[in-house]
């Protein structure tokens, strides 16, 4: 086997709790190839053994271990450390748009709580005659893309409706645009939340910086594919002056 | 002083939320039980959200030559006919009615061009037979699954740990947790809990599993009298990452090999041809191109051997490494992106769209673009088919109100489990415990909780904190993991098992003495101090069944026993824990399979 080359760095992890908090230097020394969250845990075990951060597989899946990082919203587990500056030290701090809990911790249960409120998928009635749908892989391949969100918050965590405005009563935030439009375009979904996205979840906050596209450790194209498409569908149907004028006539 | 702790009231609690807990907790509250789950992560975050490849059901949707029959009898042969009969049975028959209702609530799986769900090879699988979503299956299951849960009343509590179940005398009473964020204790007082709680990867050093797979349920069942079953069987997942150091055992899918991905040593060699065991090869390829054909649907072609059975996948890749002609990190190649030989230049685009995360993982993990280079793998420990002893109807544990599915109730997958079969498990036993859970719990009264039990058992909780200067509980749990991994491995000997058996009792005794500093807000420190005593008690589980399984089966081999002994195919060890705290072990033959369903074995032999 290849001797692994070790690194010495310098972890300036963010410690504290709801009250009171600051940097914490670390030494470290890191093997090769090690991403930022190993590192942690290097300090969890050998220095620091009650630092709070979360995590669960370790392969940029289930999207538990978002922090900033050098002051960049990502995945600590899928976060090189080779692939930051060698002679600075990596600041590591919790999400900023949510309450803090423990060191690396953030409450994100505000997002679950939104996420109950989104009117749930609603099928039309099967196709065979067994109790089936029938499917082009085409139409499915469209919603995919939004289906891929690992719920790791990050979009959350950098739009500025919600870290600058605090707009949280009133503003879903990308991720549930991305949830709602994955309903919205799945092939069977009969339900209808176009209404709520204007009048509730306030679509219209968004002023489609793509700060959230651009840190979705998934590639979602979270505003050109998810929101202004929404966008779009919500002007339709209450901008679109003959549509509703034969609303006013007809219901909607 | 007494502990102080929060107090809640339900009729079924779950304790887990990955595929298992959340379908047991739709059921249960579909049939109108007051219904809490408790899970030691996020919503959404368990070990299910990370199965790759789909979920098995013989759908017949790509060749109708596929039947509950023929799925039953490869999961029989597949367990090495350790499996308990019945439930491999009613798993057979039920998967493809639980596919289809995921589809219902919202699950959107691959297509075949006649718009029906599309179904994959896998490894042990006569015919194609996984549903699934790209390489990304869990991920599509857990959330269709969570966002049906929410909208059915059910109570989640995220991130609170079980410690200790909770009895009313024989029967289960509920559960003492504890909140990581604020480090208080929640009492649950139930009338049944279901355990949901997954594996015990975390006893090994290399692992596919997250820090939550400590066996806890697994130890929950056992410290309250039910029987573990099957302990022996680990089942170590040929192809995990073995570069760079710190994702060593991070998973490779068996996608990869179904896609046509092939196994070579140094010498780029393809070894997996040089020995294929004697019941499967009538369904083995004899050469890669036979192989290749299979791979893209030609039915007159076999199943390539890198398709053979994990547990014998693993054992020739172990071979291969020991005998010197692995790769440069310890590990052998595997190569997916050889078929450009076949598909020219569409096969980079083949490969990104049907294994998408594994062209990510690689990628940004080790560099490695897997549509023009190989990939080094090596074996992970990945699942274990031991577990709770249950009755294959109910899911019921010797414990009367005490139910278990998934990955932590033994007896579907036997000495060894298929791919593809855990996701369907999930599904089939899942919804099965939350049913008789929620009937079991409607037959019954409110149980009495014991305050002293509770007081006792908070007590242990918060000892850590009491004691100064003892041992660092992350060094003890890597111990152990060395441990394990070293003597009680993919091969296994008397000679090492004895010195494990030693090492775990001497690891025991340190335990005793972890001490944890900080306080009880969201401390890492403490939760992992917590979860040795459960991994110390798989772990001894598992050393004491390997010990007494004098023969080589399955996930189980013994250097020292390398031959099946009949013998031992008659009956699974159970462990149970006896009046007098120590651990026993004991044969159980296995119930005599009705005539049809050894018809139907003969018959797909
Ligand atoms: C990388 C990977 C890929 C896989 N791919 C496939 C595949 O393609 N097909 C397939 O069939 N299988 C696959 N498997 C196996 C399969 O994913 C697992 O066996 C299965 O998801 C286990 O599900 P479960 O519901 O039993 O438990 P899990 O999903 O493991 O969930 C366990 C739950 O219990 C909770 N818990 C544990 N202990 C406690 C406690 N003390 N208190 C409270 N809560 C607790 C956890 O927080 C979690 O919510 C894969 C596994 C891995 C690791
Ligand atoms: S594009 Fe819209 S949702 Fe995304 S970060 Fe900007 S304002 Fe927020
Ligand atoms: S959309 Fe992307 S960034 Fe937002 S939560 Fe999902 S995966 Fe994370
Ligand atoms: S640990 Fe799962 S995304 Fe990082």
């Amino acid at each position: 086997m290849t001797a692994h080359p070790t690194r010495r760095v310098t972890l300036r992890i963010w410690r504290g709790d709801r009250n009171d908090g600051r940097f914490v230097d670390y030494v470290a020394d890191v093997d090769e190839g090690m991403v930022v969250l190993d590192a942690v845990h290097l300090v969890q075990a050998t220095q620091a053994p009650d630092l709070a951060v979360r995590w669960n597989c370790k392969a940029g899946k289930c999207g538990s271990c978002s922090a900033e990082v050098n002051g960049m919203p990502r995945l600590m587990c899928m976060t090189r450390i080779d692939q930051l500056p060698a002679d600075e030290p990596i600041t590591v701090e919790p999400m900023a748009a949510f309450p803090l809990v423990r060191d690396l911790v953030t409450d994100v249960r505000w997002n679950y709580e939104v996420k109950k409120k989104i009117r749930p998928f609603r099928p039309r009635k099967p196709d065979a005659a067994d109790g089936t749908w029938r499917m082009d892989q085409e139409d499915v391949d469209r919603v995919q893309e939004f289906r891929k969100c690992i719920e790791c918050f990050l979009c959350q965590n950098v739009c500025h409706v919600l870290r600058d405005h605090d707009k949280h009563a009133e503003f879903i935030g990308p991720r549930f645009f991305v949830y709602a439009a994955a309903l919205e375009m799945h092939p069977l979904d009969t339900e209808d939340r176009l209404a709520d996205l204007r009048h509730r979840d306030g679509i219209g906050y968004c002023n489609i910086t793509k700060c959230c596209t651009v840190v979705c450790p998934e590639h979602i194209t979270i505003t050109d594919n998810a929101i202004i498409p929404l966008k779009e569908r919500v002007a339709d149907r209450f901008y679109d002056p003959i549509r509703r004028a034969l609303r006013v006539l007809f219901g909607d | 002083m007494a502990h102080g702790y929060e107090r809640h009231d339900c009729e079924v609690l779950v304790i887990g939320a990955g595929g298992a807990g959340l379908r047991a907790a739709i059921e249960a509250s579909a049939a109108g039980a007051r219904t809490a789950v408790v899970m030691k992560s996020l919503l959404g975050k368990a070990h299910t959200v990370m199965a790759e490849g789909g979920m098995a059901a013989a759908l017949a949707h790509v060749d109708d030559r596929d039947s509950w029959k023929v799925h039953f009898a490869d999961t029989m042969r597949g367990g090495q006919y350790l499996n308990q009969w019945r439930m491999a049975e009613i798993h057979a028959k039920e998967a493809p009615e639980r596919v289809r209702e995921l589809e219902a609530w919202g699950a959107l799986f691959d297509r075949t061009a006649d718009g029906r769900i599309l179904q994959r090879n896998f490894g042990g699988h006569r015919y194609p037979r996984l549903a699934h979503v790209g390489d990304r299956t869990g991920l599509e299951m857990i959330r269709t699954l969570q966002d049906h849960g929410v909208h059915q009343g059910i109570d989640f509590h995220m991130e609170t740990t079980a410690f200790r179940l909770l009895k009313d005398g024989e029967r289960i009473a509920g559960a003492l947790c504890y909140e990581r964020e604020r480090g208080r204790f929640v009492v649950f007082r139930a009338r049944a809990v279901v355990l949901a709680t997954g594996g015990i990867g975390r006893a090994y050093r290399i692992t596919s599993n997250s820090w939550e797979y400590t066996g806890d349920g697994h130890a929950l069942a056992y410290h309250a009298g039910a029987s573990l079953m099957d302990m022996e069987f680990v089942q170590f997942h040929p192809t995990g990452m073995v570069w760079p150091p710190s994702v060593r055992g991070v998973l490779v899918t068996e996608g990869v090999r179904g896609e046509g991905g092939v196994l070579r040593n140094r010498d780029g060699h393809r070894f997996m041809f040089d020995d294929i065991p004697e019941n499967y090869r009538n369904q083995t390829a004899t050469d890669p191109d036979e192989g290749w054909r299979y791979v893209i649907g030609d039915k007159n072609a076999r199943r390539p051997p890198e398709l053979l059975t994990r547990d014998h996948v693993a054992r020739c890749i172990n071979r291969e490494i020991k005998a010197g002609r692995g790769s440069p990190h310890g590990g052998v190649y595997l190569d997916i992106a050889w078929i450009r030989e076949k598909l020219g230049d569409a096969a980079r685009e083949h490969i990104r769209r049907k294994l998408p995360s594994m062209y990510h993982q690689f990628k940004q993990l080790a560099g490695i673009d897997i549509t023009v280079e190989p990939m080094e793998v090596g074996p992970t420990v990945h699942y274990i088919m031991g577990g709770v002893r249950v009755d294959p109807e109910t899911q019921m544990s010797d414990v009367p109100g005490l139910f278990a599915a998934g990955e932590v109730a033994a007896g579907l997958h036997g000495a060894n489990r298929l791919g593809g079969n855990s996701l369907s498990d999930l599904l089939v036993f899942g919804r099965r415990a939350g049913l008789y859970a929620a009937q079991y719990a409607r037959s019954v009264s409110d149980p009495t909780l014991d305050e002293d039990d509770i007081q006792r058992a908070a007590a242990e909780a918060l000892a850590p904190f009491e004691r100064d200067g003892g041992e660092n509980p992350y060094a003890l749990q890597r111990e152990l993991q060395d441990l394990m991994q070293d003597l009680v491995g993919i091969v296994r000997t008397e000679a090492e098992l004895l010195r494990a058996l030693e090492g775990i009792a001497r690891l025991r005794e340190r335990a005793r003495n972890v001490s944890v500093g900080g306080n009880r807000e969201y401390n890492p420190g403490w939760h992992t101090a917590l979860d040795l005593e459960p991994l110390l008690t798989v772990s001894e589980a598992i050393t004491r069944a390997a010990l007494e399984r004098k023969e080589s089966r399955g996930g189980h081999f013994r250097d020292d026993y390398p031959n099946k002994d009949p013998q031992y195919g008659a009956f699974n060890l159970v462990v149970r824990k006896a009046a007098d705290g120590t651990m026993q072990l004991e044969r159980r033959p296995l119930a005599p399979m009705p005539e049809e369903l050894t018809r139907i074995i003969e018959e797909q032999k």
